[in-house]
């Protein structure tokens, strides 16, 4: 019997770009569902009760949720292609610690860069800034978080990779001057074709920004 | 070879009893230091350079940080006894997915139910019973979490449950007993673990340190 994946989505989300890039990565077929989140589906609301969130990945009929548990799951259950974590439990340990760090130290700043201005702001902009200059110092002269190879980390980075010219405009700074060998890599890992396939030029993504920047009244 | 295994902890933290608990579940030897959180040890800065906080698990001088991290680097390291997490690639997602839930939602509420007063304690109560309601709904007639056997969302949880009276008296939390009895249930069945009763510590020990540190440091009554 054929894997029936369906995932549900939203086009500029950098949590969904995550899991759309992992199946590309495996060569899963699966079904990509656009979710309008201020309309959110049954489905959604059935699939994924506790957060009501995007991204899900349905299985089978059986729910995955929270971007980088849907990434390990991926992993798992087509291993046979591109592992995207490590085999060795101390590198994994490691790979899940960056991506924790991720999760708990970008998520904040980077939607404030958006949604606020002045001060807010320039806080914001310096956090998120701090926050990428330690992903650096970790990537070090690797090409990848992974190593040689596009891994977990990446994946999760990638996410952010895909709004950092949004947040640039948005907020009036640079990225590259602060962090060039992590711009380095985001281009390296831009260029993937999996990613290329999962994202939305950033044109689109930016106007996007500016729209939703106009209902948080900025 | 034995291995060279240390656990930077604090006694009270619901998050280190998690890997104590790991360990004991796989029979592991580890030599456990006690930090002054007041005073943290230059090892602990050295090993947790990012966030400077216990547990830090340090095998053969390498620091693995986080403490649901560390349960499954243990549970990985020794898979053939009393496995935590389960084989099945869903399962192992239900169980990543809860324990992540514990994390995220009861973090900043449990901090606030102790340490705070007014508005923000009552905040923080409502917080903290939306999440045992969801976890209670969630365990259902099940033993454990994950259905018959003992893994990784009850190790995540347990610790909490030695802090249920501190939360009880010190925030006015009425009878968690009373409201959860399942979720009581559930924790006396992991307190006939051996790795979780030599783990948790006594009830009252945790409310007296607790009720000192809000008068003495925090200036409440």
């Amino acid at each position: 019997m054929a894997d029936e994946v369906i995932l549900l989505d939203f086009w500029p989300s950098p949590f969904g770009v995550r899991a759309r890039i992992a199946l590309r990565e495996k060569g899963v077929e699966f079904e990509y569902r656009e979710e309008n989140l201020r309309d959110k589906s049954p489905l959604l609301l059935q699939m994924n009760p506790v957060y009501k969130k995007i991204p899900v990945l349905i299985h089978n009929g059986k729910p995955v949720c929270e971007s980088m548990n849907v990434v390990q799951y991926i992993d798992e259950v087509w291993s046979d292609k591109n592992p995207i974590l490590p085999s060795d439990p101390y590198q994994r340990a490691q790979a899940r610690f960056w991506v924790d760090f991720v999760d708990t130290k970008l998520f904040e700043p980077a939607d404030k860069i958006w949604q606020t201005k002045g001060e807010e702001q320039e806080t914001a902009k310096k956090e998120y800034i701090e926050a990428l200059k330690t992903l650096e110092s970790e990537l070090g002269d690797k090409p990848y978080f992974g190593g040689d190879t596009f891994g977990f980390v990446d994946i999760a980075m990638t996410g952010y990779y895909s709004w950092f010219e949004a947040s640039e405009k948005l907020a009036n700074f640079s990225i590259e001057p602060e962090c060039p060998t992590l711009m380095a890599s985001a281009k390296r890992c831009l260029q993937r074709e999996s990613v290329v396939k999962s994202l939305h030029d950033s044109e689109k993504i930016l106007a996007f920004a500016y729209k939703i920047r106009k209902i948080y009244c900025v | 070879m034995a291995e060279e295994i240390i656990l930077l902890d604090y006694w009270a933290s619901m998050f280190g009893m998690r890997t104590r608990i790991a360990l004991e579940e796989k029979g592991v030897k580890y030599e456990y230091r006690e930090e002054d959180l007041s005073n943290k040890s230059p090892l602990l800065l050295e090993m947790n350079p990012i966030h400077k906080k216990i547990p830090v698990l340090i095998h053969k001088g390498k620091p693995i940080c986080e403490s649901i991290i560390q349960v499954q680097y243990i549970d990985e390291l020794w898979p053939d006894t009393n496995p935590i997490l389960p084989s099945d690639p869903y399962q192992r997602a239900q169980a990543r997915f809860w324990a992540d839930y514990i994390d995220k939602k009861t973090y900043v509420p449990c901090k606030s139910l102790w340490s705070e007063t007014g508005e923000k304690q009552e905040a923080a109560k409502m917080e903290f019973i939306e999440v045992l309601k969801t976890l209670d709904s969630e365990l259902g007639d099940k033993s454990f979490f994950g259905g018959n056997e003992f893994g990784l969302v009850d190790i995540a949880f347990i610790g909490f449950y030695s802090w249920f009276r501190t939360y009880e008296e010190v925030a006015n939390l009425l009878t968690i007993v009373e409201k959860f009895p399942k979720l009581i249930s559930w924790a006396q069945r992991c307190l006939k673990r051996e790795s979780v009763a030599k783990t948790l510590p006594d009830s009252d020990k945790v409310l007296k340190s607790i009720s000192d540190h809000r008068k003495t440091v925090l200036g409440i009554d």
